[in-house]
């Protein structure tokens, strides 16, 4: 990448907004932009778009993810005698990534395959099918440039190996297996409480005082029993932190917000109906969507150039205002507004002392956040952690795999049918949230341990392993030796893992300041959040402009029809 | 397709209503002449399809097509080609048809038609049905002609109950897939399907699968119901059985021409008064029978012949099914000492209403002895009124406990090869008491209160057939206490189940039983005389049951009740007096049940609501002595002539011309006036009293 291929020259010069990175939050906002009749130029060092929300190929993730975890090599001395009144604020890049660790046990067979895979650099991710991208997909039209499955169930896993389907609709309580009769009934009590309270009837509604109470208090207040309250906070509510452990937890729900929780979850749940469970995913992955929005763009007049990295700010001399960027092909390219992929960081240049004004607005400079930072881990396998079922989510409450456990850690399987990786092949993603990554690797061991089989010995294993895989009777190897009894007890052989890639990722927010910058992937299973955070972002740079206007509907060959395609 | 609000038409869709009415009316007038005509002309055919396009629900239009599909299979040059291609026409149809309705009668009635001619495929039929089944799962049309493909294609029933089962994980407020299921079991179990052998291995199933339904959500309707007839399944027995007889086994009878025995050594339990010449013999079963006669039950005695017993069911219907079973034996002489040995179901014949035979015989005997007449007491006692007033009430002694103990015992009769198989059913009823206890212990919930009082009640019937211990009658009564207050739409329903429990209670042992048990003593001659009679007053009764361990009672007093309805009184053939005083039945047609009460000589039915609602719903129910079907036997003319106006006064002579009563109370109903008064003595040449007056 550091052979930068000499471009033409970009025409014109000056534009209203300059948008580096082609994330999410940076890929909607050139879109939101654009459609408000701004000139936009979206530029990405990356050939690829997405950023850190993009889905790679297999061999590109390991070097996606070294490449933002080194430490800024010492800026450059400014180039001297800048003929012009700026002064120049190199970029250097933000070390996101850490702890990466890259393990395979089939080398032949995935790197002669690497591009047919689509991993996701910021999973688990999916959509719930009534949340805010599924709106603003319909609403902006976008959805025409995407297809999407549904995810088919939600399951709670425990440290013995099992998966319990969780009982999130009616329909499920009934099925469920799982459930004694009273839970059963304690259960759909208070969902029906739920739905009556988000229905306005008068005489269940939930008092004020609950509303802003705990959420895990209003649950012990309706006598349910914890493997139920395990189930609506961590499988349906999604909450992070163990809720019950005052001390540990960061994002202790409110009652107001979980019901806004199960609100989202059942209205998700037979929205569209060729999608059976809550969730969809996209064919060809998460990356799609930071590439739908771009060609949303696109379509409104942004100008795209891939490829190319931008080496400094230039900052006007005398009033400290942001003018514009100097790309790595030498040429300035101005702008008023600017937004920056979380990536980039701006160093001043050693030596010398920055213009007065620009020292009050230092603060951006060391843009820095508490959140700690999420452990990801994306393993892949050949056989389902679950028969007869494919593409499904898992959560493992805090302290179900571990004493210590105080997050959730969420799984989320994939298989071939939505072309991320090869036909016959799964890809699960795991990710918890920690405050170290020897924290978060203990996390994503933990899952790994309870549901796969690790090789031992990495590249001697992976020999024999590929060649079984590559004469085409591997699968008929398996179930015959399931079907003689085999060795283990359990009846069920774990899957084995192919190949697993474990990384640390900061949790960077976005920050409207000085310069506006987008934030990380986050920690939650949907996108709800960015949404938000994105548009507070666009209202902050173009206040007086509508996020997408409503009356956008000259989408040409959009039906308006989200549906997934099964 | 459910819950779906009606919105008033807006002024587009009723312009487009009017113009499809104009269109719909030109096309019935030229499809009329059409049919009239007999024309099956191509043109006139398809005009009647497009008729039931539009309007599937024109039922002319269907047999129309019948007769048209008719009238070319009829044809010389008819063949297969153009059979198959004639039916074909006729499935597009109805599938047209059904697109525009699919809960369209004619249309699935004609398509069954046309599928029983045999020439089409059956297996098309079921991915039709996958069609509307998925637009609407709890279609019952489409439910039932499922079933009816399902026949025709012989597919199992173990393959349809997978169906259904499928259905309702999808969605389990399904009655339609719920009753399949109930029909689809029926079936397995009538054919001893393998793994349907036995009810007790798969009802326990069963009940675990609707647990999951009730208890996930128990205000939904459809799982209670399968659990109802669970609960039926697992109560009711599949052969009928004997409950009880009159007389009992091992009973003296004595039967005397006199009112007053007092006295004599014989129990005034068993002791029966007689004047017309014969004594009743009758059977008490579980459930209604058919087929019981004279080569069904075998009636051995001395003094009459088991060939000349007529035996007669008492329904209130005239079908030949009945629980009550009644036959007449005639006393010969007055010195009588007899031994009657009475065999029931020894040979096949008796059968249920459900097609289930008799398959336990059984037998008893008791004996009979007749007491002359003494004259002079007898003079005494035909003039005296008897008044059922509470002065005249003396509470009966315990001086012969044996022959009480005897006269309970034998209320039932012994059917234990029956209680051992049963073992199971008590178990399943056991299990589904805790888990329905343990509903209520979560929530309020009316219905399940309900099926709590109905289990409760099951379960003790079925676990102390013969020791008439109610242990949970306190419960149950209280359950029904709380659910009229909690539902009082259904009031009347929960007060006739209270009312029925009461009396279970009432009869459950000879305790209780023997705090109603009076003797009647005259107030003139203080002198005790008479039977006993059985006082159930002043319990607030709405219903009248527990009739198998009152067939002995001869003199009843139902006074100051809420009884609104004696249906089953009927059973009581030896009633003699019987008091329903101040009690809220409204019509005379309610008195029915007394027409069967031939020993009946003494009615109290003052203070009803006789007449205040000037329309009687139940006349609708009951025949009209216009009618031919009833009183067939009565010479009508006789009562004509005497000048009773038939027309406006048929119930009062349907009922009462049947009548030897020798005394009436009438007073205080809206219709006892001097008029109406004046005409039940010319319909009741015999009465003596009314309202406590001598009559001249």
């Amino acid at each position: 990448m550091d052979d930068i291929p000499p471009y033409p020259p970009i025409d014109p010069t000056t534009f209203d907004l300059i948008v580096i990175g082609t994330g999410l939050p940076e890929s909607i906002i050139a879109a939101a932009s654009s459609t408000a009749s701004k000139s936009v130029l979206h530029l990405d060092p990356n050939p690829f778009y997405g950023s850190h929300f993009s889905s790679l190929p297999l061999a590109d993730l390991p070097s996606f993810l070294s490449s933002h975890s080194t430490s800024p090599s010492p800026p450059r001395s400014p180039s001297s005698d800048d003929p012009n009144e700026f002064s120049l604020l190199e970029f250097a890049t933000r070390p996101l990534y850490s702890s990466i660790d890259i393990s395979t046990f089939s080398p032949n067979l995935l790197d002669q395959h690497s591009r047919k895979f689509n991993l996701d650099v910021a999973g688990p991710r999916v959509f719930f099918c009534a949340d805010k991208s599924i709106e603003l997909l319909l609403r902006t039209g976008t959805n025409q440039y995407m297809e999407f499955k549904s995810v088919d169930a939600t399951f709670v896993g425990d440290n013995k190996g099992n998966l319990w389907s969780v009982p999130d609709s009616r329909a499920a309580i009934f099925k469920d297996k799982s459930l004694g009769l009273v839970e059963k009934n304690k259960l759909m009590r208070f969902f029906k409480l739920v739905q009556g309270h988000l229905a306005g009837e008068q005489d269940i509604k939930i008092s004020e005082e609950d509303l802003q109470s705990p959420f895990v208090d209003f649950l012990n207040k309706m006598g349910l029993p914890p493997k139920i309250k395990s189930f609506i906070l961590y499988a349906i509510a999604m909450a992070d932190y163990d809720q019950e452990d005052t001390g540990v937890c960061r994002d202790l729900l409110k009652t107001k917000d979980g019901i806004d929780q199960l609100a989202l979850y059942n209205a998700s749940i037979g929205r569209f109906q060729n999608a059976s469970g809550a969730f969809l995913y996209p064919i060809y992955g998460q990356g799609e969507l930071s590439q739908a929005f771009c060609r949303r763009a696109a379509v409104k007049g942004c100008l795209y150039v891939l490829r190319m990295p931008v080496t400094a700010l230039l900052v006007d001399k005398d009033t400290g205002c942001y003018k514009g960027v100097r790309l790595a092909s030498g040429q300035d390219i101005f702008s008023q507004k600017l937004i920056l992929d979380p990536t980039f960081k701006v160093t001043l240049p050693s030596g010398s002392s920055p213009p007065l004004p620009l020292k009050e607005k230092l603060p951006f400079f060391s843009l820095k956040d508490d959140k700690g930072k999420i452990a990801r881990g994306i393993c892949i396998t050949k056989t389902s952690l679950k028969p007869d079922i494919s593409n499904f989510l898992v959560v493992y409450p805090p302290r179900s795999l571990f004493p210590e456990q105080v997050t959730s850690i969420r799984l989320l399987q994939i298989a071939s049918n939505l072309a991320v990786c090869l036909p016959g092949m799964f890809v699960l993603y795991i990710s918890a949230l920690c405050n170290d990554d020897d924290q978060g690797k203990k996390l994503i061991h933990a899952v790994m341990n309870t549901l796969l089989t690790v090789p031992l010995d990495s590249e001697s294993n992976a020999a024999v392993q590929s060649e079984t895989a590559e004469n085409g009777s591997a699968v008929q190897d398996e179930t015959s030796e399931s079907s003689s009894g085999g060795p283990s007890d359990s009846g069920e052989e774990k899957p084995t893992l192919l190949w697993s890639a474990l990384y640390s990722q900061e949790l960077t927010l976005g920050q409207v300041d000085f310069i506006c910058s987008t934030p990380m992937p986050d920690g939650k299973l949907n996108y709800n959040d960015l949404i938000d955070t994105t548009f507070k972002i666009f209202q902050e740079i173009y206040p007086g402009e509508e996020f997408f206007p409503e009356t956008s509907l000259e989408n040409p060959e959009g039906d308006g029809d989200a549906s997934p395609e099964t | 397709m459910h819950g779906r609000p009606r919105k008033a038409p807006k002024p587009e869709e009723e312009a487009a209503s009017v113009a499809k009415a104009q269109k719909l009316r030109a096309l019935q007038t030229q499809f009329f002449s059409f049919h009239h005509n007999k024309i099956y002309t191509k043109e006139a055919v398809e005009l009647s399809a497009k008729l039931l396009e539009i309007n599937p629900e024109s039922y002319t239009a269907w047999n129309y097509r019948k007769l048209a599909v008719e009238h070319y299979l009829s044809q010389p040059d008819c063949n297969p080609d153009l059979i198959k291609s004639v039916l074909d026409d006729e499935l597009r149809v109805v599938e047209n048809a059904l697109r525009q309705n699919f809960k369209s009668y004619g249309a699935w009635h004609h398509r069954k038609w046309v599928i029983s001619k045999g020439h089409s495929s059956v297996n098309n039929e079921l991915r039709l049905l996958d069609k509307f089944q998925k637009a609407d799962s709890r279609n019952f049309h489409a439910w039932n002609y499922r079933r009816f493909v399902a026949e025709s294609m012989k597919r199992s029933e173990q393959d349809e109950l997978k169906y259904t089962e499928d259905m309702i994980y999808k969605n389990f407020s399904n009655y339609s897939a719920w009753h399949n299921r109930s029909v689809l079991l029926s079936a397995l179990f009538e054919k001893k399907a393998e793994g349907f052998l036995s009810k007790e291995k798969v009802l326990p199933e069963e009940y675990e699968f609707i647990h999951q339904a009730i208890f996930t959500d128990p205000d939904d309707q459809s799982g209670w119901f399968y659990h109802l007839w669970l609960l039926d399944q697992t109560v009711t027995t599949d052969s009928p059985l004997l409950a009880s007889s009159w007389p009992g086994h091992g009973y003296d009878v004595l039967l005397v021409e006199d009112r007053c025995y007092n006295g004599s050594a014989f129990s005034p339990f068993t002791a029966l008064h007689s004047d017309s010449g014969s004594f009743p013999i009758v059977l008490y079963f579980n459930q209604p029978v058919g087929g019981v006669s004279s080569s069904t039950v075998t009636v051995e005695c001395g003094f009459n012949k088991n060939e000349d017993l007529l035996w007669k069911p008492l329904s209130a219907s005239n079908s030949q099914t009945a629980r009550v079973w009644v036959a007449h034996l005639k006393i010969p002489s007055s010195d009588l000492h007899s031994t009657v040995e009475v065999s029931v179901g020894h040979s096949k014949g008796i059968i249920s209403t459900r097609g289930f035979e008799y398959s336990h015989p059984s037998m008893f005997s008791f004996k009979v002895r007749v007491q002359p007449m003494e004259r002079d007491f007898s003079q005494v006692s035909v003039a005296e009124s008897i008044s059922l007033r509470e002065e005249n009430f003396k509470i009966y002694g315990t001086q012969s406990e044996e022959s009480i103990i005897n006269s309970f015992n034998q209320l039932s009769i012994k059917n234990g090869h029956e209680s051992t198989a049963s073992n199971w059913r008590s178990e399943a009823l056991a299990k589904e008491i805790e888990c329905f206890r343990e509903l209520l212990s979560l929530m309020d919930c009316k219905i399940g209160k309900l099926t709590l009082a109905r289990l409760l009640m099951a379960y003790d019937v079925m676990s102390y057939p013969f020791a008439n211990k109610l242990v949970h009658s306190e419960e149950v009564l209280e359950l029904y206490s709380d659910l009229m207050k909690l539902d009082p739409t259904h009031y009347q329903y929960y007060k006739d189940e209270h009312s029925m429990v009461l009396l279970q209670k009432v009869t459950s042992s000879k305790e209780s039983l023997l705090q109603h048990c009076f003797q009647y003593k005259d107030s003139v001659s203080s002198a005790i005389c008479g039977p006993i009679c059985l006082r159930l007053n002043n319990l607030s009764l709405s219903r009248m049951g527990a009739f198998e361990k009152l067939l002995w009672v001869q003199m009843l007093d139902l006074s100051d009740n809420e009884l609104q309805s004696i249906e089953g009184l009927e059973a009581m053939q030896l009633l003699s007096c019987l008091s329903l005083r101040n009690n809220k039945l409204r019509s005379l047609t309610a008195l029915e049940p007394l027409r069967k009460l031939k020993l009946l000589r003494v009615l109290d039915i003052s203070y009803n609501q006789i007449g205040d609602h000037s329309i009687d719903t139940t006349r609708y129910l009951c025949s009209s002595p216009l009618s031919h079907s009833v009183g067939s036997e009565s010479n009508k003319d006789e009562t004509v002539t005497s000048g009773v106006a038939l027309i406006d006064n048929w119930e009062a002579f349907y009922i009462f011309k049947d009548f030897n009563l020798n005394q009436l109370d009438i007073v205080g109903n809206t219709i006892a006036d001097e008029k109406f008064k004046s005409i039940l003595v010319k319909i009741m040449p015999k009465l003596k009293q009314l309202d406590g007056k001598l009559l001249g």
